[in-house]
């Protein structure tokens, strides 16, 4: 029973709750790195790494801190992990540091760590908040990696690196731009929602399930406009 | 009985423009600047030409087809849009390329967005930047005129702006005739005036957008040290002003909406071309200011004739 639901906290993470596609968490670092499959696998392995030891940093700790000061709490406990994966990758892999470059301190503020860490770790025991951490990371780094390989192939013709288009494709520059990064990540954001079936239905978006339902003052029966 | 009566609101007179008629209105206006750039720069650009439109359509068709929509490829917009996009590349590019662009316009900022009507900027102008970013070295390398009658191989010129940067001046008469380097459709500046009298005498667009936009890069060149005669006559403003930025769906609707979107074309087009990097900014110009044409539209709302005055604010 037990094993049954920790193999469901780890694989929510790479399909049915993916960060990215599905949770449009931690998007930043999502269109800023992936202009190439490695530096997309580095930033992966890198925010994966913090996402577990912090879940279960916070596991742990969920019982000590007060629920009032408990997002600076998160910060300082997540900000600890990321120094010492930044240290390590400056030591062991400076290529990639060049490449994520700011990319690899913002894991501190990135929206999946921040998130695991307020809607799963903190509520949950230790091992299913690092099943958790281990699920999330694994579907960052997919969905990075899918992002990255489609750019790099693109706009670079390379993968990994290693050109593979040259001779009859010319590289399309655009999709390793900016803007060329929000496109792939909206077709692909569409592709996941189309495969995973998951039509939105009209309630999810009513005011009923807004978060803001409670002090909106439309919901309270005065006029005005919705606060959310 | 009830066979007898319609009943309907207004309005009750028809003037018998149809999407259709309009963009065949569209099309027409262009012959001359499509012919122009068949004189100019070969038969390279009636395959050009010839691949955007086909693209477009059969693109347009599959679009619709996946998206279980009603099938639009009758209404002619997407002959438009592929002509134009045909028009603002240069003759020596790769057909496969276009066909990219083809793609760009028409599944990405036409039918993604909804399809006709839909689209938040021209289909075409979006087309031209995103080759122009991804393949820079293919979308400036440009022939010369009438080089395709001499000789098979291709012979590369600068365009008149590239040459202006580097001190060379083009006279008026070469200008106005199209006798330059540059995209196909854009340099006969005569075939695009005739068009363009074409489309406001059969009041498919009105001539504000593009006086404004011409205007303004007169003036403000005039201003700012530059040679205002041919600034309007290089470049892409004769096209740009005339069929691009009068796009119904990505221009403002009412007159003072349109001087607003005509000046700001203007404007922009000629800061970039004295102080940015690029020497052409018509492009980047339209689709700015496609991208402000909801807030224009907010600024220059109509008040309906006898609203009352209390209500302004709600």
């Amino acid at each position: 029973m037990q094993k049954k639901s920790l193999f469901k906290e780890f694989s929510k993470g790479i399909i049915k709750e993916n960060p990215v596609l599905c949770l449009v968490l931690g998007t930043c670092p999502t269109l800023a790195v992936t202009t190439q499959a490695s530096n997309a696998i580095g930033m992966g392995v890198a925010a994966t790494i913090v996402l577990i030891c912090s879940n279960a940093a916070i596991s742990l700790l969920r019982k000590v801190i007060p629920g009032k000061v408990r997002i600076p709490a998160y910060i300082t406990i997540i900000a600890g992990f990321v120094t010492m994966v930044q240290m390590l990758v400056k030591a062991f892999a400076p290529a990639i540091d060049e490449a994520l470059g700011i990319y690899l301190p913002l894991i501190v503020v990135n929206c999946i760590i921040l998130g695991r860490a307020e809607m799963f770790a903190s509520k949950n025991s230790v091992i299913p908040s690092m099943v958790d951490g281990l699920g999330m990371g694994v579907g960052f780094t997919a969905a990075m990696l899918l992002m990255g390989s489609i750019r790099e192939i693109l706009g670079a013709g390379t993968f990994f690196g290693i050109p593979i288009t040259s001779g009859f494709m010319d590289p399309i520059l655009v999709f390793i731009l900016p803007p060329g990064g929000f496109f792939v990540f909206g077709m692909l954001v569409a592709l996941s929602s189309k495969l995973s079936g998951q039509k939105k239905a009209a309630e999810d978006i009513s005011c009923a399930k807004c978060p803001m339902n409670k002090t909106c003052s439309k919901v309270n029966g005065e006029e005005g406009k919705c606060n959310g | 009985m009830g066979n007898m009566l319609t009943v309907s609101s207004s309005p009750h007179l028809s003037s018998g423009a149809t999407t259709k008629r309009i963009m065949l209105d569209v099309i027409i206006s262009l012959v001359p600047a499509s012919i122009a750039a068949v004189v100019f720069f070969g038969w390279k650009s009636l395959v050009l030409i010839a691949v955007c439109i086909v693209s477009c359509v059969a693109l347009e068709y599959i679009c619709r087809r996946v998206m279980k929509r009603k099938n639009t490829t009758g209404d002619l917009s997407a002959v438009v849009t592929g002509l134009l996009l045909a028009l603002n590349l240069p003759s020596g590019i790769n057909p496969l390329i276009a066909v990219f662009g083809c793609i760009v316009a028409i599944v990405v900022v036409k039918q993604m967005f909804g399809g006709i009507g839909n689209n938040f900027v021209n289909p075409a102008i979006t087309a031209r930047i995103v080759l122009l970013v991804s393949f820079p070295v293919h979308m400036t390398t440009w022939e010369k005129p009438f080089e395709w009658l001499r000789t098979a191989d291709s012979v590369t010129g600068a365009t008149p702006l590239a040459m202006m940067a580097q001190g060379d001046k083009t006279s008026y008469l070469d200008l106005f005739l199209g006798n330059t380097g540059g995209c196909i459709g854009e340099t006969c500046v005569l075939a695009l005036l005739l068009g363009g009298i074409y489309l406001v005498i059969r009041r498919v667009i009105s001539p504000i957008i593009p006086l404004c936009f011409i205007g303004t890069v007169f003036v403000l060149s005039f201003l700012l040290g530059g040679d205002p005669l041919f600034h309007i006559m290089s470049g892409g403003v004769m096209l740009g002003a005339i069929f691009m930025a009068t796009d119904y769906t990505t221009s403002p609707m009412n007159p003072l909406g349109k001087v607003i979107f005509g000046i700001g074309c203007g404007v922009i087009t000629v800061l970039i071309r004295l102080y940015a990097n690029l020497p052409e900014g018509v492009s980047f110009s339209i689709i700015l200011m496609n991208i402000l044409v909801p807030h224009i539209e907010n600024l220059t709302r109509t008040k309906p004739f006898g609203k009352e005055k209390k209500n302004e604010k709600a």
